[in-house]
This record gives structure tokens, sequence and C-alpha cells, in this order.
């Protein structure tokens, strides 16, 4: 495994609720090495929720420390963290997530306008929301906006927004929730031919046959990893989509 | 892309989506602006046109009228019967060096008839000198002379609008008309002097001499009101007092022991002010409706920026996830109230000076549309905006991203 993108050591995220206390994830330890494709899976209230807002910077560990790609993150303030998710995190959500009424080529635009070391030209930010855009295979679609798109397009358009600001790990949560199992494929068919590329990608999911398009699957229960293994016997999505979406 | 640009164009895009809403909303702005604008221009209309008006009354224009009386205690009404009397108007003449010109005023109403035409007005008897009192020209013929005065002579000037209605296109000078069937001969016309501050025709009057109308018409022997001019605008208030001390001495009023005047001094300053207390009462009266009206627009503007920071929860949300931090999500939010407001403003304007127009069109007033009241309005909404604004975007910059991305 080469250097660690995301190092997570005795990670413990505590809720409290009136007077009982939740222990969502406790004391976790793991590491995501550069360009891994990790599926996290486990049922509903397993931690892995909580697991993904703490890898995407959205909420804070009550305990344990978080490097993401090297820095520090677990005790960051909230400007920091929008920061460092605009500059090292890519979000791909299950229900997509698009601005409606404003077009696939702006959504894609956006984590551009919150730059924080110097925007860039309109020229620019438009010349890279294209190319993310035509990396997704909706170079023709830039003016569509939510309405006009299918949901797997939608997802496309989002996972271009995620690639824009080119992050250092693609976080995916439930990406295939809201989609049938031939777009599923189409999808997991793009993030497999990223992750080809170089991409790191962590991906959420309670379905086991979209976890076997990772290489690696670690799974919750009760707050804590119980397993940690690659996957033997890995899909290509790719080669699912060619089939005919058959299972 | 720039980011400001950006979130003008999100502000923008939002208002446009419910423009119905937005319109509602910046409806309080809309009417507070409009009687903001309406108001500083109404206002500086009216003082002008009553400025001139009361210039146009002629120059250092001094007014006496019969006062209020008692008798056997019981105290009457203002000009209830007058105790000013010819021989008031010849001491006044002669003995206040303060005062140029003076004239015994008398009015009455009467039909006017010439030919087949008849018109209604209002007749005033008046001296040589009123014509030099109201600095009132002739445009055409010439003023009576002092000799018809003391003859009574039956002759007339025409205000304009007597003219127009009477005589159409035909030279009146000369020409016979009668008054109560009374045959007055023509012998001037009067240049037009237009509307006056309470809005009445000056032109719609008849002059005749002041003995002609008190004898021949009227009857009696009261003097309706003295007119006067002193000497120069430095000799107003000199001018007041000394007639004010030889009528008191003529009339026997000892001050000392609280007895009232018979008599009232207005002078055209003191008309001036009575004007602007008048447009001031009117002034208040709007500030405070645009006063009401702005806070109620500012408050509509608020609730629906908490409706909208509610229902664009999940795009704050995905906003934050991707990077925008506390402080863009508050821009945002801040100039969207902002721009509603602005606009809202920029409608009030363009009403406020409609209603001035209108205003004015059927005042007869000038239009001023000051540039300082377009600006005071624009800064106000903006103001309003941003005050109103600011509640609901700190709200929207405080939401929890993951909240916010869960909302449903």
């Amino acid at each position: 495994m080469s250097e660690a993108v995301i190092r997570i050591a005795d990670l413990t995220r505590v809720y409290k609720m009136g007077e009982t206390e939740v222990r969502a994830l406790d004391g976790i330890s793991i590491d995501v090495g550069k360009g891994e494709f990790v599926a996290v899976m486990g049922p509903s209230g397993s931690g892995k929720s909580t697991l993904m807002n703490i890898v995407g910077c959205l909420d804070r560990p009550t305990a344990g420390s978080y490097f993401l790609d090297g820095v520090d993150v677990s005790s960051l303030g909230r400007d920091q963290r929008a920061e460092i998710r605009n500059a090292k995190i890519g979000f791909v959500f299950q229900n997509f997530n698009l601005l409606s009424r404003t077009s696939a080529l702006e959504n894609v635009e956006l984590p551009l306008l919150y730059l924080s070391k110097g925007g860039m030209s309109d020229k620019e930010a438009t010349e890279r929301a294209r190319t993310c855009l035509a990396r997704v295979g909706l170079a023709d679609r830039w003016d569509h906006t939510q309405a006009q798109l299918s949901g797997g397009q939608q997802q496309r358009v989002a996972i271009a927004r995620s690639l824009v600001n080119d992050p250092a790990i693609l976080l995916a949560d439930e990406p295939t929730g809201n989609l049938d199992s031939k777009t599923s494929e189409e999808v997991m068919a793009i993030f497999q031919e990223l992750n080809d590329e170089g991409r790191t990608v962590v991906l959420i999911t309670h379905e086991p046959d979209i976890a076997e398009f990772a290489k690696r699957i670690v799974s919750f229960r009760d707050g804590k990893i119980v397993a940690d293994v690659p996957v033997a016997r890995r899909r290509r999505a790719a080669r699912a989509v060619a089939a005919g979406g058959a299972k | 892309m720039t980011k400001t640009g950006n979130i003008l164009k999100v502000a923008f895009r939002a208002l446009g989506r419910n423009k119905l809403r937005s319109l509602l909303t910046a409806l309080g702005i809309i009417i507070g602006v409009a009687c903001v604008v309406a108001t500083i221009g109404i206002g500086e209309g009216a003082r002008t046109q009553s400025e001139n008006q009361l210039k146009s009354l002629g120059t250092n224009f001094l007014m006496i009228y019969p006062g209020t009386m008692t008798s056997s205690g019981a105290r009457s009404g203002f000009g209830s019967n007058s105790k000013l009397s010819e021989l008031d108007v010849d001491a006044i003449r002669e003995e206040v060096s303060s005062v140029i010109y003076v004239s015994g005023t008398i009015r009455t109403v009467a039909q006017v008839i010439y030919g087949n035409q008849n018109w209604s007005t209002s007749i005033q008897g008046g001296e040589v000198d009123w014509p030099l009192i109201r600095s009132w020209n002739v445009d055409q013929g010439q003023f009576f002379t002092d000799a018809d005065n003391r003859a009574a002579a039956k002759v007339c000037v025409l205000g304009m609008t007597i003219v127009t209605n009477l005589f159409g296109d035909e030279d009146p000078i000369g020409k016979m008309i009668r008054i109560k069937n009374i045959p007055f001969r023509v012998v001037g016309v009067l240049e037009s002097k237009g509307g006056s501050m309470m809005g009445q025709d000056q032109d719609d009057t008849v002059i005749a001499p002041y003995q002609t109308v008190r004898k021949k018409l009227m009857g009696t022997t009261a003097v309706g009101g003295i007119l006067a001019s002193a000497a120069s605008n430095d000799m107003v208030t000199r001018a007041q007092e000394e007639i004010s001390a030889l009528l008191r001495q003529r009339h026997k009023i000892n001050k000392g022991t609280g007895q009232d005047d018979d008599f009232m001094i207005r002078s055209q300053t003191e008309m001036l002010q009575q004007a602007e207390d008048q447009s001031k009462t009117m002034s208040m009266l709007l500030w405070s409706i645009a006063g009401v009206s702005l806070l109620v627009g500012g408050i509509g503007i608020m609730n629906i920026m908490l409706v909208s920071v509610t229902e664009r929860t999940r795009e704050i949300g995905v906003r934050m996830a991707i990077g925008a931090k506390g402080g863009d999500i508050r821009a945002q939010f801040l100039v969207e109230a902002v721009v509603l407001a602005i606009t809202g403003g920029v409608l009030g304007i363009a009403l406020g000076v409609g209603i001035q127009r209108a205003v004015a069109y059927y005042a007869h007033w000038p239009v001023l549309v000051s540039t300082n009241s377009v600006s005071l309005a624009f800064l106000f909404s903006a103001l309003i905006g941003v005050t109103f604004g600011f509640y609901p975007a700190l709200k929207a910059s405080r939401l929890d991203p993951i909240e916010a991305l869960r909302y449903e």
C-alpha cells in the first residue's frame, strides 16, 4: 500500500441524546491508501454514515485522530473544514443533490465558486467543468437542467461536480440508492474507471453486489469495524453493462 | 467565475422563481419608497408654488382685515363686523410713512352679463393703488382712475377668465356689461395670473372702483379690508407695527387692559409661513405612512427570507458540503434581501414620481424630482434589505451541513 490518503486512529464519535450517550463510532482505526477503492458496508445505525460525515469533514470526531492527505483535520473549525471539503473531497450523494433549475454546467462549476485561494476566470472554470462533464459522458448535455436529465444522468453530473476541484478522495454515499440496477452499473462503471486512473474512492453502501465493484470491503456493526477484507472476485461494472444489466 | 457576479445571479434567479411572491414582498418597500419620493417632491413643489403665488400677491404685501370684536362680553368671529372705515384707509395713507401704496377693498359675488352670456364671479372693489399693491398689470386698456373712484363711476377691469367666458374672441374694451342689472363699461383687462395658493382661479374676477362697489352694488359703509404695500422688504415689520399702533389709537383699543384688536394684519411672510405649516402637516402624514410602510415592508422581507432559507435548506447543505463557508451563504442571502429591497425601491421611486406628477398636474404645481429624494429612497431601501435580511442570512449561514443535507 502506498502513502495513506486517509489515516484514522482510535476514532470515536459520541452523540448525546438527552441523558443517554450513543457511541456511533467506537475507537475505530483505518487507513486508506492512494488509489484504493473501499466500500464501507453495514446495516443502518452501524456507524457508516457517521464515518462518512467525519471522513467528509462535515463533522468532527469526539476523540481520536484523522489525517486527510497528510493534514490533521480532526480539530479544524467550520470555515477551515469548508476549505478542506472544497479542496480535497468530492461528494456524491444518494439523491444527487443538484441545484434545480440550474444547468448541468453551472452545477459542475459550483465548487469552483468557493475556491479559498483565489478564484479562477469564468473561462477557465467553464473549461474545467466541460472537461469533467465530458469525462462522465455528458458533454452534449451541459445546458440541461435537473428536470431534463434522467436519474443516472443526474448522478453523472454530480460525479462531474465532485471531480472539478481535483480532490484527494471521492466520497460516495449510497450513490446507487436511487437508481435502478442497470443505471447503477453504469454509474459504478464510471467510479471504476476513475479508480483505474488512480483516484481514491470511498463508497458507502448497504448493497453487497454494489460493494463488489470495490477492491476492499470494510464492514461496520455497532460502531466498530467487524471485517476488512479485499474483494476476492471483483466485478467489472463495464462488463455487467455490456452483458445487458444481468446480475 | 467571479463570486460577486454569481451571488447576484443566484439572487436574481431565486427571486425570479417566485415572481408574484417577490413582488408582494416588495410591495411594502414600494409603497414606503413611493411615499418618501412623493412626499419630498410634493413638499418641494408645494413650497415653490406657494412662494411663487405669494410673490404674485404683490411685493411687501400687507393685508388688514376686520378682526374679532367683543360686544357685551360675547366675542364674535373673524370679520363679523367691520370696524375698519374709509377714514382708517386715509389715515394709513397719510400717517404711515413706511407704507407706499394703500387701497381699501371690498368683495361681493354677483352675476355678470354680456349679451346672452352670463357668468357668476367675485366683484372686487379697489382703489387706484390696487394694481400696484398686487403687482398685477393691465394687459389691454387701462385701470380706472382716482376720479372714477371718487365719482363711483360704473367702470370695471376684467380678469382673463371673465373675458374668455363672456367675450370669447371679441375685444371687451369699451363694451358694456351688466352687474346686478347695472351697466358697467369695461375699461381694461388684467393680465393672466393663474391659480392662487388655495387653487382658486385668480383671473376669475372683476375689479371695479371701491366706491362703486360699496355704494352701487353693496350699499354698505363698511370697508371689507385694506391692502397695503410696505416701502421695502425691510419695512414690512415696521409698517405692520405702525399700522397696528395707528389703528389701535384710532379705535381706542388699550392693549394694556387686555382689549382685543378689532383688526388683523397679515403680511406676506406670515402667509408664507402658514403655507409652509400646511405642507409640513401633509409631509408629516406622508412621512409617517412611509415609515410604517417601510417597517412593514422590512418585516415582510425578513419573513420571506426566512421562508426561503427553510425552502432551500438542502441547497444550503449542498453548497456547504462542496466548500461554501458560513460567510458565503450569509452573503448570498443578504444580497438576495438587498436585491429584493432595492428592486422594491426602484419600483417605488417610479411610483412615487408618478404620484408626484399626478398631484402636480391636478394642483398645477411645478414637478420637481430631486436627485436627493431619489438617492435617499434608494439608500433607504438598501438599508432595509441589509437590516431585515441579516437575521435570515445569519440563520442560513449557521445551518449544520449534515442536517441541511438530510432535510426533506
